[in-house]
């Protein structure tokens, strides 16, 4: 028993500069991360400021009451799932395509070229993005305007006030700065087919198509599934600059450009009604955790591979 | 790849260049209405070709307004320290994190993967850093919340150390007599340089295009990054011309070109990632192949 207490300790002891490499990135997670999960119960409170999170008066359901009483609750979660959606389908087709294009060109520096290219949106800011957005849609000064419509003798359109629009142009955004990213991680796939299996189906007779088919497409089922899965998990959760600075945070778009992501940072900072943005906030963790969790399950069962956790 | 045909292989090509045709674009007409001419601007609008070149939108912003330059200064200050802190937070914890004898892994390892699956989201962040750590308005805004380390970085790091570093280097030191600090220094880091700067590399360029941070938490525009400033040209246009007195005094007289001045700005913002992204694209592809696989 002795002998065994004594073990433990020095083995305990042993390890510890570890833990003390682990402390800094602990302390961060729970302040950073653990304190503001907490904090969500502050959608229950009527917010006082000199109170703070926990302080503050307990008045139950009444923030959420106010919340799904208004027209906007629907509305932005409506536009928030059907945006992510979109993006999914079509960013995903795309991508998918692009990655087959690239594994089936001949060519090293073309290749090199196009991968170079497609990925220099991503790695510019959305707020950069606004104003490469703005240089073709401004109604005075604006590309589109100025030198497509006017010369065609069509009025130029108020892009920055016109709602119907705003859905293409937000999908188009976000295809152009996130496909040459998704394409990449699908071609590392590619590139990592076996060489045989091709001249193998070559050999029996298969043309181009069959072999994309039959064996290109299938490599990349379980890539598509993961970020298929990860982006389901995500399907609550927006990116706040493609919302709120591309269309210039303009009041007449906001029915099409209203995220739950914007509509907290609104409620928050422009309107200062905390009771609703917290209760958003945590409707949009709640059920985004939920979807996760939902989503992960049903592919642990469909390819127990493919599951994150 | 084997076996398609020439016009098929010219067809392909077409459509390759018509889609970095695409990405590309963008930043031709971006780059060359920053240098056009204030009146040729509003006359015809941005366009992607000019023969009246004028810089006079530069000159406002660099010599005239002090904005610009000290945006520069904070965006590069912010990038530096926020990278240099979140690798070695990274490094340490996916290091430890890495051993597979440490006791209580498991629990470290749900501890850090939970973060991805659940956040708290802004309003509760927002509360906690700015009445409880009271960052509003300080350097420490712009570098500690969200960006000083992130799950999946780790993963990835700690991934790396579980397939590249055999357990018999880390056995061997330990056999020499070698501390844990030592092990980790003198022989795990030598051999993780590809990750570091792997990682470096993303979490560099998140820090350089942040600008919710700098929205969130920074409302004095002394210590607005290049990013805010960007942000708060386009939505408030008064921002680029109660600038204009800040450094000019008296002399208002000065016409800003404000339309020019727009697509400047946001080159200027771009352009630094622009330049460095040749060299950097090595280890950005390979950041994004690990990112792929399963960590």
């Amino acid at each position: 028993m002795k002998t065994f207490k004594v073990q433990t300790i020095s083995r305990i002891k042993r390890y510890i500069p570890l833990y003390f490499m682990l402390l800094p990135g602990a302390a961060y997670l729970i302040i950073n991360n653990y304190i503001p999960m907490a904090g969500i119960i502050v959608a229950f409170k009527k917010y006082n400021y000199q109170k703070g999170i926990f302080g503050s008066e307990f008045i139950g359901l009444d923030n959420f009451k106010f919340l799904f009483q208004t027209q906007e609750a629907w509305i932005i979660t409506r536009n928030t799932i059907l945006y992510n959606l979109a993006f999914m389908v079509i960013g995903t087709t795309f991508a998918v395509a692009v990655a087959i294009i690239l594994n089936e060109l001949n060519g090293k520096t073309m290749k090199k070229v196009y991968q170079t290219s497609i990925l220099v949106p991503f790695l510019i800011s959305i707020v950069v993005v606004s104003y490469l957005v703005y240089g073709f849609l401004s109604s005075n000064t604006g590309f589109i305007n100025k030198s497509i419509l006017e010369p065609l003798g069509v009025e130029g359109i108020s892009w920055y006030s016109t709602p119907r629009y705003w859905p293409f142009i937000l999908i188009l955004v976000s295809l152009w700065k996130g496909f040459g990213y998704t394409s990449i991680m699908y071609y590392a796939t590619l590139v990592g087919i076996d060489h045989s299996y091709y001249e193998a189906a070559m050999i029996d007779g298969a043309n181009r198509w069959k072999s994309i088919w039959h064996i290109t497409l299938p490599s990349l089922r379980p890539t598509i599934t993961i970020l298929t899965l990860m982006s389901i998990g995500k399907i609550f959760y927006s990116d706040f600059g493609l919302f709120y600075q591309v269309p210039m945070n303009s009041g007449p778009l906001i029915n099409v450009t209203n995220t739950i992501d914007t509509y907290v940072y609104r409620g928050l900072m422009e309107i200062h009604n905390i009771g609703m943005s917290s209760a958003a906030g945590f409707y949009q963790s709640i059920v985004g955790f939920i979807l996760i969790l939902a989503a992960n399950f049903i592919v642990r069962k469909l390819d127990s591979d493919s599951a994150l956790f | 790849m084997v076996g398609s045909s020439k016009a098929v292989q010219v067809v392909l090509h077409i459509v390759m260049i018509a889609l970095s045709l695409f990405c590309l674009l963008p930043f031709i007409l971006l780059i060359v209405s920053s240098v056009t001419s204030e009146q040729t601007l509003i006359q015809n609008g941005y366009s992607f070709f000019t023969t009246d070149i004028d810089l006079a939108a530069y000159r406002y912003l660099l010599v005239d307004s002090g904005t610009i330059v000290r945006g520069y200064l904070i965006s590069a200050g912010t990038t530096v320290v926020g990278t240099t802190l979140n690798v070695i937070v990274t490094l340490l914890f996916a290091y430890a994190l890495s051993r597979k004898d440490l006791p209580g892994r498991a629990f470290l390892s749900f501890f850090l993967f939970f973060t991805m699956l659940f956040n708290g989201g802004l309003v509760p962040s927002y509360m906690m850093w700015t009445q409880v750590f009271g960052i509003k308005n300080t350097f420490a805004a712009l570098v500690v919340p969200n960006l000083l380390m992130g799950a999946f970085y780790v993963i990835m790091m700690r991934t790396y150390f579980n397939t590249n570093i055999p357990d018999a280097v880390i056995e061997a030191g330990r056999i020499d007599g070698a501390s844990e600090v030592r092990i980790l220094i003198q022989l795990v880091l030598p051999m993780s340089l590809p990750i570091i700067a792997t990682i470096a590399l993303l979490v560099g360029l998140g820090y350089w295009n942040d600008w919710l941070n700098g929205l969130y938490y920074i409302s004095n525009d002394r210590f607005y990054g290049i990013q805010v400033i960007l942000n708060r040209m386009l939505l408030d246009t008064l921002f680029i011309k109660n600038n204009a007195s800040t450094t000019l005094g008296s002399q208002l007289a000065i016409a800003v070109p404000t339309t020019a001045v727009k697509m400047a700005v946001a080159t200027l913002g771009a352009i630094p990632v622009l330049i460095a992204y040749p060299f950097f694209q090595r280890y950005f592809v390979k950041g994004i192949t690990i990112g792929a696989v399963k960590g």
